[in-house]
């Protein structure tokens, strides 16, 4: 370490990994999410021959936890090649959790705290929680402590069938009762996204995401598992047509959802190692790219009549002027499709001063995304969505573009992930590539 | 995934034991692998033939701590029995062993080796050559004869070289170990004195960068822990989908995983890239399926989908890594054929086809990379316990498993030990040969 003690330190994604993300009840039913964080792990010690080695901090976490889920990620890392004393530890913020565990290793990395970190996240739909009744694990409490046989037979005999019925994870706001698509159809009737935008985006994901497979760009980040090689999502012969012949599944009036433009339930873990350049190159990693910064914010969508999902549309502009950029200096966007709509309005968002000035307060727009810098390798409409892993599935994806890009054209290449999360938040980062001298070409 | 081995079980009973002897029905024994046997020759060794290659032999066995014997009447048991016929000039020369050598395979013990050395015939003279061929007849015909898991197998050395060439020692290594338990009545041949002894015989592969394809299960897993044990450095290969077993077999073993299909153009790049700035010392081409039909039946997709990954792809995986100069000198390839590919199998025409192929190719690949001190070869195995056998119907598996000399299936680690043996730089002179690890199935020679 050559900086003074307290200088902030430059932290690079040096690779990632994920498993083919699974369709709920597909090839990882009854798969833990222990199992399947376990095998991200596993794909990305082998690919970077991590065995032994003492990882500063593996974050992770899981957005629907089941209770054997205790100490996820610490179990899941002890399950793998890496030195027992690797520390870890589970984070959430909802889909946008894969994001902040990267934001929280790089701070600590950037702090000096430690040299490396593996930064990822898992989510099973196939195996979620179901949870029994308020009623029944109260009398079942009760139970535990009763002391006499007359109590136990009581407190049985009070049983009903009522109190067996489970409880699934809902999928509804907590304040609103609104699930999160009924919530973005709200959003997306008042930017006045059409079903056709919403179906084209949808039709691009799987064409851009299909073409990925196609070059061998998963090849280098992604394992497969349990006999699954691909995302089960993706649909690589879908089109505009295909899609316009699906019914709307979200929305009362003017719906324009369907399960086509919205992301299914899924099963999936991802993981991306981060380090210093002197932790990289004692082990003979070549940096991806830098991760430079994130930014949050939160929407208020229970007063405010603000979106659910729009939270990054006020997050990215800071960002960017935080770092001194404009859009324009923005290689390659990465917006996660909770749903196009999403993806939508917030490129309208963006380009709206009515909101960007007048509600936001912001000085100016932020502008027009070009969309060949959109989402160029697929998003999470084919790929999938299993909440926790899909910040790392774009990171990695995204390092690997950059640093790509960079060694082609000889210039930095700059790139920017938005992540939007339940409950009003929302998470942005930004990474940026150097090229690198000729001869590692 | 073990398969039921109902006959092998029935003949382990007491009574199906009894029945097996008084029947004359065939009895397999258990064959001793490395990890059973630690010692390279199991003695008393017998060194039969009085030429200088037979004293040469004799002294080698010496050297590796044998207990050795010139003759076999003063020994109550033999544990390994060479029949050194180098010199041979007439048919009727062999009649001068017999007395000596018919006492010693009375004596073999079990999991015991009959090894023969003699030479190939070359065309320069047909008397000698008769002789030369004669010895062909005698060690197929002992395998055949020889119980109790031990096998007869020949080193033929082409006429040029001496017996001390360093691929004889090998090939006299292979066959006198546990690592030969499942190759029986076989003929190799040595048809150069190229190739040089590793610094240590019991890490032959320490240094040596080795591609194994289709390395997530099965024998290519075995494949993968045999060179491992042999201290290659390894690169494994298998499809995205069998990523994870791959993975952590990768981390195990200290290798560096390639998820590619060997099928696709820029698999070679993914090599390439793990290798890492060192050359490739050896490939084992052990990716392969099979899409079974009658040839009556057979799809254009089934016969063109097993044609690309077993021979297409070896071809231009070959071919890709040569122009990309990323081989080593005394590169090592080593094609998987199979016992289908020599006798052919009802309902496997494609499979046939292509393992036929893989022979064929090693042979000439081998003359392409002689100049180098390059060599290919191929391993044939016949019936393997594996995933893809263990699908097979239950009658046809056990029939499959007796029909051998040593009356079992094999185990993928004895087709990983052929394969080592092949990849080693000891093995130089050994070229475009194929080594079946069969147990002497009764199909092809």
């Amino acid at each position: 370490m050559t900086a003074p003690q307290n200088a902030p330190r430059r932290v690079h994604v040096l690779g990632g990994n994920r498993i083919p993300f699974g369709k709920i009840g597909g090839a990882y039913r009854g798969v833990s999410n222990r199992d399947m964080m376990t095998a991200a792990l596993d794909g990305l010690i082998a690919r970077y021959s991590l065995q032994n080695e003492r990882i500063g901090e593996v974050a992770g976490g899981a957005v629907l936890k089941r209770a054997a889920d205790f100490n996820l990620t610490r179990e899941s890392v002890l399950g793998t090649a890496l030195d027992p004393h690797t520390p870890a530890i589970d984070m959430q913020k909802a889909c946008a959790t894969g994001l902040e565990t990267l934001n929280f290793v790089t701070a600590k990395i950037r702090l000096g705290q430690i040299d490396s970190g593996i930064a990822g996240g898992v989510d099973s739909a196939s195996d979620a929680p179901i949870e029994v009744s308020d009623s029944l694990r109260r009398k079942l409490h009760t139970l535990s402590r009763a002391k006499t046989a007359g109590q136990r037979l009581s407190l049985v005999g009070s049983l009903r069938p009522s109190d067996f019925a489970p409880l699934a994870p809902r999928n509804s706001e907590p304040r609103t009762g609104l699930s999160m698509g009924e919530h973005q159809a709200i959003t997306t009737r008042e930017w006045g996204i059409t079903r056709e935008e919403q179906d084209e985006l949808a039709a691009a994901s799987h064409r851009n995401l299909a073409a990925a497979y196609e070059e061998g760009f998963f090849d280098t980040l992604m394992t497969g598992y349990r006999g699954c090689g691909r995302d089960e999502f993706l649909r690589p012969d879908t089109t505009v047509e295909k899609l316009a012949g699906l019914k709307t599944v979200f929305g009362k009036e003017q719906a324009t959802m369907t399960a086509g433009n919205s992301t299914g339930l899924s099963d999936g873990a991802s993981a991306v190692l981060v380090g210093t350049e002197e932790w990289a190159a004692a082990r003979g990693l070549t940096p991806l790219a830098e991760v430079v910064d994130f930014r949050a914010a939160a929407t208020d969508y229970v007063h405010g009549d603000e979106g659910l999902l729009m939270a990054p549309v006020e997050a990215m502009p800071r960002l960017l002027a935080d770092n001194g950029l404009t859009i324009d200096d923005i290689d390659f966007f990465e917006i996660h499709e909770a749903f196009a709509g999403t993806v939508l309005s917030t490129l309208k968002a963006w380009e709206s001063r009515e909101y960007m000035v007048d509600r936001l307060g912001f000085d100016d727009v932020l502008g027009t995304v070009p969309r060949e810098k959109l989402n160029v390798k697929g998003s999470s409409l084919a790929a999938g969505h299993p909440f926790a892993a899909t910040g790392g599935r774009i990171v990695a994806s995204l390092a690997t573009m950059l640093r790509t890009a960079a060694d082609d054209t000889g210039r930095t290449q700059r790139g920017v992930i938005s992540v939007c999360a339940a409950s009003g938040q929302g998470v942005v980062c930004l990474l940026q590539a150097e090229p690198v001298g000729q001869e590692d070409k | 995934m073990a398969a039921p081995n109902l006959y092998g079980s029935f003949v382990k009973s007491p009574v199906g034991g009894l029945l097996a002897k008084q029947l004359g029905l065939p009895r397999p024994a258990h064959l001793p692998r490395r990890a059973d046997r630690d010692e390279l020759v199991l003695s008393p060794a017998v060194v039969l033939g009085d030429s200088t290659g037979a004293d040469d032999i004799a002294a080698r066995l010496l050297d590796w701590g044998a207990d050795v014997r010139r003759r076999a009447d003063d020994t109550g048991s033999v544990g390994s029995l060479l029949l050194v016929l180098d010199d041979l000039r007439r048919p009727e020369d062999i009649a001068g062993l017999i007395q000596q050598a018919r006492a010693a395979v009375k004596k073999l013990q079990p999991g015991g080796r009959i090894i023969t050395v003699s030479r190939t015939p070359d065309g320069a003279d047909p008397v000698v050559d008769s002789a030369r061929g004669a010895v062909e007849g005698l060690l197929r015909s002992l395998g055949h004869e020889v119980r109790r898991g031990a096998t007869a197998n020949g080193i033929q050395v082409a006429p040029e070289f001496p017996l001390s060439a360093v691929s004889v020692e090998h090939a006299l290594r292979f066959f006198l170990s546990a690592r030969s338990a499942f190759v029986d009545g076989q003929l190799l041949r040595i048809d150069a004195d190229t190739g040089t002894a590793p610094a240590d015989w019991n890490q032959p592969l320490a240094g040596r960068t080795i591609v194994v394809t289709g390395a997530a299960r099965g024998i290519g897993e075995a494949i993968a822990r045999t060179l491992a044990a042999d201290g290659a450095d390894l690169i494994l290969v298998d499809m995205m989908n069998a990523g994870t077993e791959l993975s952590r077999l990768a981390t195990e073993l200290g290798g560096r995983p390639v998820l590619a299909d060997v099928t696709q153009e820029r698999t070679t790049a993914a090599l390439i890239a793990a290798a890492d700035g060192s050359p490739i010392d050896g490939v084992v081409h052990n990716a392969g399926i099979t899409r079974d039909k009658l040839f009556a039946n057979m799809t254009q997709d089934r016969w063109e989908a097993v044609i690309a990954v077993n021979l297409r792809s070896q071809l231009a995986i070959t071919r890709a890594l040569r122009d990309e100069d990323a081989l080593g000198a005394d590169y090592r390839h080593v094609g998987i054929a199979s016992t289908s590919g020599i006798a052919g199998n009802r309902g496997q025409t494609n499979y046939a086809a292509s393992k036929a192929g893989v022979m064929a190719y090693v042979d000439a690949l081998a003359g392409d990379l002689a100049e180098s001190g390059g060599t290919a070869n191929a391993v044939a195995p016949g019936f393997i316990e594996t995933e893809m056998t263990a699908t097979m119907p239950v009658v046809t598996r056990e029939v499959a498993r007796l029909l051998n000399s040593l009356h079992q299936g094999g185990l993928p680690q004895d087709v990983a030990e052929a394969v080592a043996f092949l990849l080693s730089p000891a093995a130089g002179g050994i070229r475009g040969e194929t080594l079946r690890v069969c147990g002497q199935n009764l199909v092809g020679r």
